[in-house]
């Protein structure tokens, strides 16, 4: 079926044979590509283009951007196919979407299934179009919500659940501006599970809430398609369509770029973090989290207790120790169980006793773990300290970029070599950074060199540069094709890196020394 | 303010008409802070005990809805076991909750939640463990705390 092809070359990068599972048809038939010509002929355009640029690589997924109003045509074109299928007005059709979450297929089936299941679920018993909905004049009765008797307005749902209208008016600005909720806003009485419609909200809501409720109902369409996710980049507004599932994601770490210039992870929308799965992501990002804050000054002051593992820190002379935590009394000195050593208080004699030998292996495959840690740990932390000052540079280089065209007479075009430098640097650094996480989960097998050949000519490649740039000023003009020269080499070991790893991930070549969640 | 009627008016219908095996009194006027004093079911593990409630009305009330703590030490899958004493279920939560509800009726939520604990539902995943594999177990503890905590 057409749809299927069109998901499938979407993320022609990834595997299609991935596409196995029943589960994933559903989404696959909602692609929203396939239903508008308007973006079909984009996607043509696309192609062409594509044909003249090189090849696309592993490493690399496709993806769209969108705008706000683009999802906003996104949305009615649905509204109106389905509208025109089900024979239901563009009101009840959009609630029905929202209900169903945006899934057409599914909707539609289970629509013809049974009619009266599917409105009665999405809270439109069968004669909600039949009259429009209206607040009621003033009248004496009892409001459930705020116990008092009126006489006030009142508005009511089809399914009789009446309340004054101060009090339902409150009951939606607390669902919208303090839950985020809209599209699927229940009537307010007990138990009750029908949805309030549309026509029925714009009567209701506020002023001061439309433009709220409508953002809001934009977002609960981005947030129920799988294939649809926010740019996370604060006060951006574009959303990104891939084609990546969420059980894909131990095969490919799927990479897009915002029309903003915001790279980020389409599987978890951390900032990009190629080559590393986002699942090694999380637990390297919680493990640092847990870790690194005391892991230095652990190393280097303290011993854990060789009976209950809690760590211990040693303060002042006496190498007798006792465990906060569980009481045990062992020496510091041999880690050996302290009654072993009778009175000889000052002068540790039983480096050889077996407790101690035992203890102390104990604690030199801890210490290893932690040192094998910390290796890595100390070449993550240094690539994003200095990606963080990365961003200085980048200001720093636009100095420089105005200086240099004073002093060598050079064209702004002509010192645009040192944005392009400035900003392959902070990409490279990004990705060796996160190598090292990568490399921390890392089994060895045959192929570990290999990665660890690509990481080291990226590293030496990224330290060239670097220096590179921290030249002055009146050296730069000279240094120009060197540093162009620089600049080509570290894009190119990092897309070799990139490639590589990425298509040993798809193959399952790595193995890890953690299971992949 | 609209609120103080309603809550007004339910804190009269507790007096005249409290639920089953609760006590219910507010602290210096502060119709906003409820203190309940809950004896455990007859139909429960708590039989005997006396659990003290604190149930906190947000300023949104009854827009949103209450919080509820145990004061009192209990052991049951659907109660924080830390110095919250936190319960969250059904129609405690923002979603589920509506404006109608009240807290007796929480109250009586609270009562069969006791009566029948909700393990697939609970915050202490340990706890709900052991109430659905060691039920023995589970119900030595929780009768170890009423003599311990709630008595
Ligand atoms: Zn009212
Ligand atoms: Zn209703
Ligand atoms: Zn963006
Ligand atoms: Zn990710
Ligand atoms: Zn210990
Ligand atoms: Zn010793």
């Amino acid at each position: 079926m057409d749809s299927e092809d069109e998901v499938n070359s979407v993320v022609s990068s990834v595997d299609v044979g991935m596409d196995d599972d029943d589960s994933s048809v559903d989404f696959g038939a909602d692609s929203d590509v396939e239903i508008d010509d308007h973006y079909q002929d984009d996607a043509a355009f696309e192609t062409q283009e594509k044909d003249l640029m090189p090849k696309k690589k592993a490493f690399e997924v496709d993806y769209r951007v969108y705008s706000p109003e683009d999802i906003q045509k996104q949305q009615d074109k649905q509204v109106a196919e389905v509208s025109t299928l089900l024979e239901q007005p563009h009101e009840i059709t959009a609630i029905l979407l929202r209900f169903g979450r945006w899934n057409k297929e599914r909707l539609i089936e289970k629509y013809m299934d049974n009619q009266e299941e599917v409105l009665d679920k999405a809270g439109l018993g069968q004669d909600v179009y039949k009259s429009p909905p209206r607040i009621d004049p003033p009248r004496i009765f009892t409001c459930d919500i705020c116990c008092e008797d009126g006489p006030h307005e009142s508005f009511a749902l089809k399914c009789g659940h009446r309340f004054c209208v101060t009090c339902y008016r409150q009951y939606l600005f607390q669902k919208i501006r303090g839950e985020g909720e809209a599209a699927r806003i229940k009537c307010p009485g007990d138990g009750c599970n029908r949805v309030i419609d549309t026509k029925s909200l714009d009567l209701l809501v506020t002023s001061d809430l439309t433009d709220r409720y409508h953002e809001l109902l934009m977002r609960t369409y981005v947030d129920d398609k799988e294939n649809l996710k926010w740019c996370p980049a604060p006060n951006c507004v574009y959303a990104v369509e891939c084609g990546v599932k969420k059980r894909d994601l131990n095969k490919v770490v799927p990479t897009v770029q915002c029309d903003c210039h915001h790279s980020f992870c389409f599987g978890c929308t951390l900032a990009d973090h190629q080559p590393c799965p986002c699942s090694l992501v999380r637990r390297w990002l919680k493990k640092c989290e847990d870790d690194s804050e005391t892991a230095n000054w652990i190393s280097a002051n303290t011993k854990e207790c060789p009976r209950c593992h809690s760590t211990i820190e040693k303060n002042g002379g006496c190498n007798h120790m006792t465990c906060r935590k569980c009481r045990h009394e062992f020496c510091w000195m041999c880690m050996g169980v302290w009654s072993e050593h009778g009175t000889s208080w000052y002068n540790c004699n039983r480096y050889e006793e077996k407790s101690g030998l035992d203890a102390r292996d104990a604690q030199a495959r801890s210490r290893q773990s932690l040192e094998r840690y910390l290796h890595y740990y100390n070449r993550y932390a240094n690539h994003e300290q200095s990606a963080r000052l990365d961003k200085d540079i980048y200001h720093k280089t636009e100095k420089k970029m105005t200086l240099l065209q004073g002093a060598s007479g050079m064209s702004w075009i002509e010192v645009q070599y040192l944005e392009e430098a400035s900003r392959s640097l902070q990409q490279c650094r990004q990705t060796l950074k996160w190598t090292y996480a990568f490399a921390y989960y890392l089994a060895r097998n045959n192929m570990t060199e290999i990665f660890e050949d690509n990481q080291k000519d990226l590293e030496m490649a990224v330290e060239n540069l670097s220096e590179m740039f921290e030249k002055p000023t009146d050296q730069l003009a000279a240094l120009k094709v060197e540093m162009m020269d620089k600049t080509t080499y570290c894009n190119r070991r990092r897309v070799i890196l990139l490639d590589d790893t990425a298509k040993r991930l798809k193959d399952e070549q790595w193995e890890f020394n953690v299971e992949l969640s | 303010m609209a609120a103080n009627k309603r809550i007004m008016k339910e804190l009269g219908d507790v007096n005249t008409n409290p639920p089953p095996g609760c006590k219910i009194t507010t602290k210096d006027e502060d119709i906003y802070n409820w203190d309940v004093s809950m004896d455990g079911p007859d139909d429960s593990i708590y039989k005997g005990g006396k659990f003290t409630i604190a149930i906190v009305l947000p300023k949104e009330y009854p827009f949103k809805p209450p919080t509820l703590s145990f004061r009192t030490k209990i052991y049951h899958p659907n109660v924080t076991n830390d110095d919250r004493g936190a319960m969250c279920l059904g129609m405690l939560r923002a979603e589920e909750w509506k404006p109608p509800n009240k807290i007796a009726d929480v109250l009586k939520l609270v009562r069969a939640v006791l009566s029948a604990p909700q393990p697939d539902d609970a915050v202490e995943a340990g706890i709900a463990d052991q109430f659905k594999n060691d039920r023995k177990g589970f119900d030595k503890t929780a009768q170890d705390w009423v003599k311990k905590y709630a008595k």
